[in-house]
C-alpha cells in the first residue's frame, strides 16, 4: 500500500551487502570486494593520523598530532588503570583493536559508506581473537590454576558448583555478547537512518524525517565512539582476568 | 495463504521482540542516572568510575541489542 | 484487488531487482550470509595484521618517543626555570645587600661631616665666645674708665660751681665740706 502512495522503498539493509569491488558475481574468499575497501581506508585512515599526523614529532604538538596523542593516552591510561601495569604488555594489541574499530566505526558513518563492524562476521572475528588469546593466555601464565577463575572462594562452599556452571557460561558468552554488541549497534543505527531516509519520500512528513536523520546522525556519532570504547575496555576487563584470575 | 500467516506472525514477533528495547532503556537510563546521583554526591570520586559506568552500559544495552536482533532476524532471515 | 496483485507484482518485481543487484543475497539480512564470510574474514586478517604492524612497528614508538621527549623537556624547562628563579633571587639579594651597604656607607658620612662641621661651628662659637667676652671686658672696663673719669670730672665740675656758688653767696668756702657734700650727692649715682 504505502509503495503505491508515497513511492515509499524500505530497503534499509540493501546498505550491508557485500559486493564485488569490480563488477561481477563471483565473490571468492580473495575477490577484493566492498569490505576490502573500507577496510584499507580504515588502515589509511589510522596511518594517517598516527604516522603521518605525528611525523614532525613536534613538542608542541599540532591538531593532528594531539589527537593521535589523546587516542594514545586513552587507550594506555585504560590499559593501565583495568589491568595494572603487567596488562601494558598488551597495549600494541588493545590499541589495534580500538583504532581499528574506531575508524570502522566513524567511516562507517558517512554517507553511501559500507560499514565494515556492522558485520557479524567481522566482529565476531575480533571477538574470538580476543576470547581465544584471552583464554590461551591464562593457561599459558597460570597452567591449570586458571581454571580457578571459575571457582569462587569468597562464595559458600555448597553454591560454588552452581556459580562455577554460571561462569563457565557467561565465559563462553563473551565472545558472543562482546560481537553481538558492536555489530548490531551499528546495524541498528544506520538500519534506522535508513528507514528515516525512506519516509522523507514523503512531501508531508520529510521535514519531520530529516530532522529525526540528523538527531540519529548525532546520537550513531556518539555510539560509534563509545562503542569501540566498550570493545576495548571490555578487552581489558577480560584481559585483567586472564593475568589475575582469582577473585 | 500458509506463507502469509507464517509472515505475519514473523512480524507480529518482530515487533513483540522490540519491547525488549524498552527494557534495555530502563536500563541504560537507570545505570547512568545512578551513577550521575552518586558523581554529584561525591564528585571527587566520579572520575575513576567511568569506565564502570560504560561497563554497565554496555552490559544492560547488549540485551536491548538482542532483542532488536530476534527482531531483524524475523523480519529478514526467517 | 487488482492493486493487491499489482502491489506484490511490484514486490516481487523489487525482490529480482535485489537479488540481481546483490548478486547471491536472495536472504535479508546480508550480515546472515555466509557465503560472503570468508571473503570478510580474509580480507579482516590482512587489514588487523596491517594495522598492527603500522602501529607496533611505527606509531606507538613514534607516540611513545614524542611523549616521554615532551616529559623530559616540561621536567628540564621546569628546573630551568626553578634555576633562573634561584638566580633571581640571589640577584636581587645582592642588589638590597649592596643598597643596605650603600646607605649605612651614606649614613656614615654624613654623620661624619656634620660630626665635622659641628665640632668646627662649636670651635668657631667658642673662639666667637671668646673674643666677645674679651671684648665685652675691655669695653666694660673702657666704659668704667670713661665713667670713672667722667665722675671725676662731674666731682670737679660740682666742686667748682659749689665754691663759686658759696663765694658769690658771700661764704666762705670750706673746701672739706663742699667735697663731702658733692661726694654725698653724687655717690648714688656713683655704684
Amino acid at each position: 500500500m504505502a509503495e503505491q502512495e508515497g513511492g515509499l522503498v524500505f530497503h534499509p539493509m540493501d546498505q550491508f551487502i557485500v559486493k564485488p569491488l569490480f563488477g561481477g558475481d563471483e565473490l571468492h574468499w580473495y575477490t577484493p570486494s566492498n569490505v576490502t575497501l573500507w577496510l584499507a581506508l580504515t588502515v589509511l585512515g589510522v596511518f594517517l593520523l598516527l604516522v603521518a599526523g605525528t611525523r614532525r614529532r613536534a613538542i608542541v604538538p599540532s591538531r593532528t598530532q594531539s589527537v593521535a596523542e589523546l587516542a594514545y593516552c586513552l587507550v594506555y591510561k585504560m590499559v593501565e588503570d583495568v589491568t595494572g601495569k603487567e596488562g601494558l604488555r598488551y597495549f600494541p594489541y588493545i590499541m589495534t583493536l580500538f583504532m581499528f574499530i574506531v575508524f570502522a566505526n566513524f567511516l562507517g558513518l558517512l554517507p553511501m559508506a559500507f560499514t565494515t563492524t556492522s558485520h557479524i562476521a567481522v566482529t565476531a572475528v575480533l571477538a574470538l581473537l580476543v576470547f581465544v588469546g584471552i583464554t590461551a593466555l591464562g593457561f599459558a601464565l597460570h597452567g591449570m590454576s586458571f581454571l580457578r577463575l571459575f571457582w569462587v572462594d569468597a562464595a559458600p562452599l555448597p553454591i560454588r558448583p552452581i556459580l562455577a556452571v554460571i561462569e563457565v557460561i557467561s565465559y563462553f558468552v563473551r565472545p558472543v555478547s562482546h560481537s553481538i554488541r558492536l555489530a548490531g549497534n551499528m546495524m541498528a543505527g544506520h538500519a534506522v537512518i535508513k528507514v528515516f531516509a525512506a519516509f522523507a519520500a514523503l512531501a508531508a512528513i520529510s521535514p519531520v524525517s530529516i530532522l529525526a536523520i540528523t538527531a540519529i546522525y548525532a546520537l550513531e556519532t556518539l555510539v560509534a565512539f563509545i562503542q569501540a570504547y566498550v570493545f576495548t575496555i571490555l578487552t581489558c576487563v577480560y584481559l585483567k582476568d586472564a593475568l589475575h584470575p582469582h577473585h | 495463504m500458509e506463507g502469509d500467516i507464517v509472515q505475519m506472525g514473523a512480524y507480529i514477533g518482530a515487533g513483540l521482540a522490540c519491547t525488549g528495547m524498552g527494557g534495555a532503556a530502563l536500563g541504560v537510563g537507570n545505570v547512568v542516572g545512578n551513577y550521575l546521583a552518586g558523581a554529584l554526591r561525591n564528585p571527587s570520586a566520579a572520575g575513576g568510575q567511568t569506565a564502570t559506568m560504560f561497563i554497565g552500559i554496555a552490559f544492560s544495552e547488549a540485551l536491548g541489542i538482542f532483542s532488536f536482533l530476534v527482531a531483524l532476524l524475523l523480519m529478514f532471515a526467517v | 484487488m487488482a492493486s493487491e496483485t499489482e502491489t506484490a507484482a511490484h514486490g516481487t518485481a523489487h525482490g529480482a531487482a535485489d537479488a540481481a543487484h546483490g548478486g547471491a543475497e536472495a536472504v535479508g539480512m546480508p550480515q546472515l550470509d555466509f557465503s560472503t564470510f570468508p571473503n570478510q574474514i580474509f580480507w579482516l586478517a590482512v587489514a588487523l595484521v596491517v594495522l598492527y604492524l603500522i602501529l607496533s612497528r611505527l606509531a606507538l614508538p613514534r607516540i611513545a618517543s614524542v611523549l616521554a621527549e615532551r616529559s623530559g623537556t616540561i621536567t628540564g624547562d621546569l628546573e630551568k626555570a626553578e634555576e633562573l628563579k634561584r638566580k633571581a633571587v640571589e640577584a636581587e639579594e645582592t642588589y638590597q645587600k649592596a643598597l643596605a651597604d650603600a646607605r649605612a656607607e651614606a649614613q656614615r658620612v654624613i654623620a661624619e661631616a656634620k660630626a665635622e662641621l659641628q665640632r668646627e661651628i662649636d670651635e668657631a662659637t667658642a673662639k666667637a665666645d671668646a673674643e666677645i667676652a674679651a671684648r665685652a671686658a675691655e669695653s666694660e672696663k673702657a666704659i668704667a674708665e670713661i665713667r670713672a673719669s667722667a665722675l671725676e670730672n662731674v666731682r670737679a665740675v660740682a666742686e667748682e660751681v659749689a665754691r663759686e656758688v658759696v663765694a658769690l653767696l658771700g661764704g666762705k668756702a670750706d673746701p672739706k665740706a663742699i667735697a663731702e657734700a658733692v661726694s654725698a650727692k653724687i655717690g648714688g649715682t656713683r655704684a
